[in-house]
């Protein structure tokens, strides 16, 4: 392979890298406070409001319901308005962020709902804050469980990171599908693949590592 | 099991609290009771199909200040609902809940999150945060009191000798047997120098040995500092061993309530007299049970069982009537136990028939005002 299609390769792996990793953070950043909040608003939890609830619980749905591909061809106006452009990797990370965070929110939500709920109720018992709750108890109790769907939805998102490809924005499947398949460079097309096996290998494997550090439920010295 | 270091006393001088409910709201003095239940009912509305459930009606009563008072019923009898009045976690449909001269029903918000600093909880599976160790468990408390990071290490260094188990400071609760866990939960319980401890069942998980070290912990407690203890338990032993004063719920009302001796050595409602029958047990060795029969059989015994009640009630019973009727009386079974200070149990004697021996010694035992009856005879 010449060093031309290998600089192709790294120069796609970092778009990848970037698309993916801002959408993460921002979908984190999103989807994390909307989860810890589906997690708690229905009736008689610590920030009950269940209509509200219902409401974003149905909105939560539909975004994921939508097929990526065509959340991003339906959202290019608002991707404009955001990111200035609809073309490239920058612009890219706003359908990313829009599909991962009701995504990540879910997963909050499931990891949030394993914590015992006596351990709320205790804390309630001495006084503490709903706020307090969150920051004290769900949140470190949930954080192997977080980890993990933090980790799932990372993964997810190198597998839609393919698809923006579609509108331009680059990255290892856009590669794979202009070199690999348009230009038939089956060599190519290993390659990306053989990239994204690794990358999916490398962050599933930190992620369970992590889950696994912070995890005191079980027995271990 | 290590002693309790009640040297680890109670420096006042450690984490002066940042703000207090007696700041914002004083509480009218209240000498005489810790907590007072006042036209109390509580009803669960009717929810997705589930019908309404009154869970407590007409409770009246007042926990005395520094004492052990257990709360005692089967499951399902109101103790739980009852219990949470007491830290606001519920709120009663009528009635008010005072605690140290404060209504906690009427208070909401963060009147109510300072007044809760002053009555601390623990429960039957612990409830300790999996990823905090045992000092960091005891922490959160103070933490979410506002205590300044040097206050809190002191405190929790000294709430950990107080409960006997300095060495676990940075064990997690996995780590840890269930008796140091509810260790841990005591310690936590009292961190913000609570005046009222609520005991939610909390050695219903733990094995008899354990739950003895954990009761004599709560019993030191309560003497130490002075802290009034509330027990819920549907276990009679557990009130046996550690209170003076016990309330019996059933159904949702208090059916009988006042001092453990009185109320267990002349117990007047059925449930009370089901939770005796616990501890003393009212049954007959299976071998005797099965040969008593209800004719009289030439030769043999009548067999005579006298309910014990009181100080030194059945010291003396069977010598006296041996030698005072002069009958060969033999003791076929008995069982007696110390509730309160007060002998609570049965004897069941062997009368020999003829003579008039069993009328002579029934007549004798009314004569003592001992509660006697005859179950039978036996060859």
């Amino acid at each position: 392979m010449s060093p031309e299609l290998i600089n192709l390769i790294v120069q796609a792996t970092f778009e990848s890298l970037y698309m993916v990793g801002i959408a993460a953070l921002l979908g984190t950043v999103f989807g994390l406070p909307l989860g810890v909040f589906l997690a708690t608003s229905r009736k008689g939890e610590l920030f009950a409001a269940p209509i509200v609830n219902r409401v974003l619980g149905i909105v939560v749905n539909a975004t994921r319901s939508t097929p990526f591909i065509i959340l991003v061809v339906a959202i290019i106006p608002f991707t404009r308005l955001v990111a200035g452009t609809s073309i490239g990797s920058t612009a890219a990370i706003v359908p990313l962020t829009i599909a991962s965070t009701p995504f990540i929110a879910r997963l909050v939500e499931a990891a949030i709902r394993e914590v015992d709920g006596g351990l709320i109720e205790t804390a309630s018992s001495f006084g503490a804050s709903p706020l307090q709750i969150v920051f004290k108890v769900l949140i470190p109790e949930a954080l192997p469980g977080l980890l993990l769907a933090l980790t799932l939805a990372v993964v997810s998102l190198l597998g839609y990171s393919a698809m923006v490809g579609a509108v331009g924005g680059g990255g290892l499947g856009d590669l794979g599908i202009r070199y690999g398949y348009q230009r038939f460079m089956p060599e190519m097309m290993l390659a990306v693949v053989v990239v994204l096996i690794a990358l999916v290998q490398i962050v599933q494997s930190a992620g369970d590592y992590l889950a696994r550090r912070v995890n005191r439920r079980l027995r271990h010295r | 099991m290590k002693a309790i270091s009640m040297n680890a006393r109670q420096s006042l001088a450690i984490g002066r609290p940042i703000e207090t409910l007696e700041a914002i709201s004083p509480a009218p003095a209240e000498p005489d009771a810790m907590v007072r239940f006042a036209g109390i009912s509580k009803t669960y509305p009717a929810y997705r199909g589930k019908p309404g459930v009154n869970a407590l009606q007409d409770i009246d009563f007042a926990i005395p200040r520094g004492s052990i008072t257990g709360v005692i019923g089967r499951s399902g009898a109101g103790k739980s609902s009852l219990v949470r009045l007491i830290n606001g976690l519920e709120k009663p449909t009528t009635g008010r809940v005072i605690v140290d001269g404060r209504d906690i029903s009427a208070l909401a918000g963060r009147e109510l999150r300072l007044a809760q600093r002053s009555i601390g909880m623990i429960f039957q599976h612990f409830n300790l945060l999996s990823s905090r160790t045992a000092a960091d468990n005891i922490a959160l408390p103070l933490e979410i009191a506002g205590w300044t990071k040097a206050d809190i290490k002191a405190r929790v260094a000294e709430l950990l000798a107080l409960v006997g188990i300095a060495d676990k400071h940075d064990r997690y609760p996995s780590e840890l047997s269930g008796g140091q866990k509810q260790r841990v939960g005591i310690a936590r319980a009292l961190a913000t120098r609570p005046s009222v401890l609520l005991s939610d069942e909390a050695t219903s998980a733990l094995d008899p040995q354990t739950t003895r070290a954990i009761l004599d912990l709560l019993a030191n407690i309560n003497r130490e500092l002075g802290v009034t203890i509330v027990l819920i338990t549907h276990e009679m032993s557990v009130v046996r061993q550690l209170a003076k004063e016990v309330v019996v719920l059933d159904a949702g009302r208090v059916v009988e309530s006042g001092d453990v001796s009185d109320i267990f050595t002349h117990p007047k409602h059925p449930i009370t007299q089901s939770f005796l029958a616990e501890v003393i047990g009212d049954s007959l060795p299976v071998s005797l049970a099965s040969r008593i029969v209800s004719t009289q059989p030439a030769g043999g015994q009548a067999v005579i069982r006298i309910q014990v009640r009181g100080a030194g009630a059945g010291d003396t019973v069977v010598a006296r009537l041996a030698r005072e009727l002069a009958l060969d009386v033999s003791l076929l079974s008995a069982r007696i136990d110390e509730i309160g200070g007060q002998h609570v149990g049965s004897l069941t004697l062997g009368i020999p028939v003829g003579e008039d021996a069993v009328t002579r010694t029934l007549a004798w035992l009314s004569r003592y005002q001992f509660s006697a009856e005859r179950l039978g005879y036996v060859a």
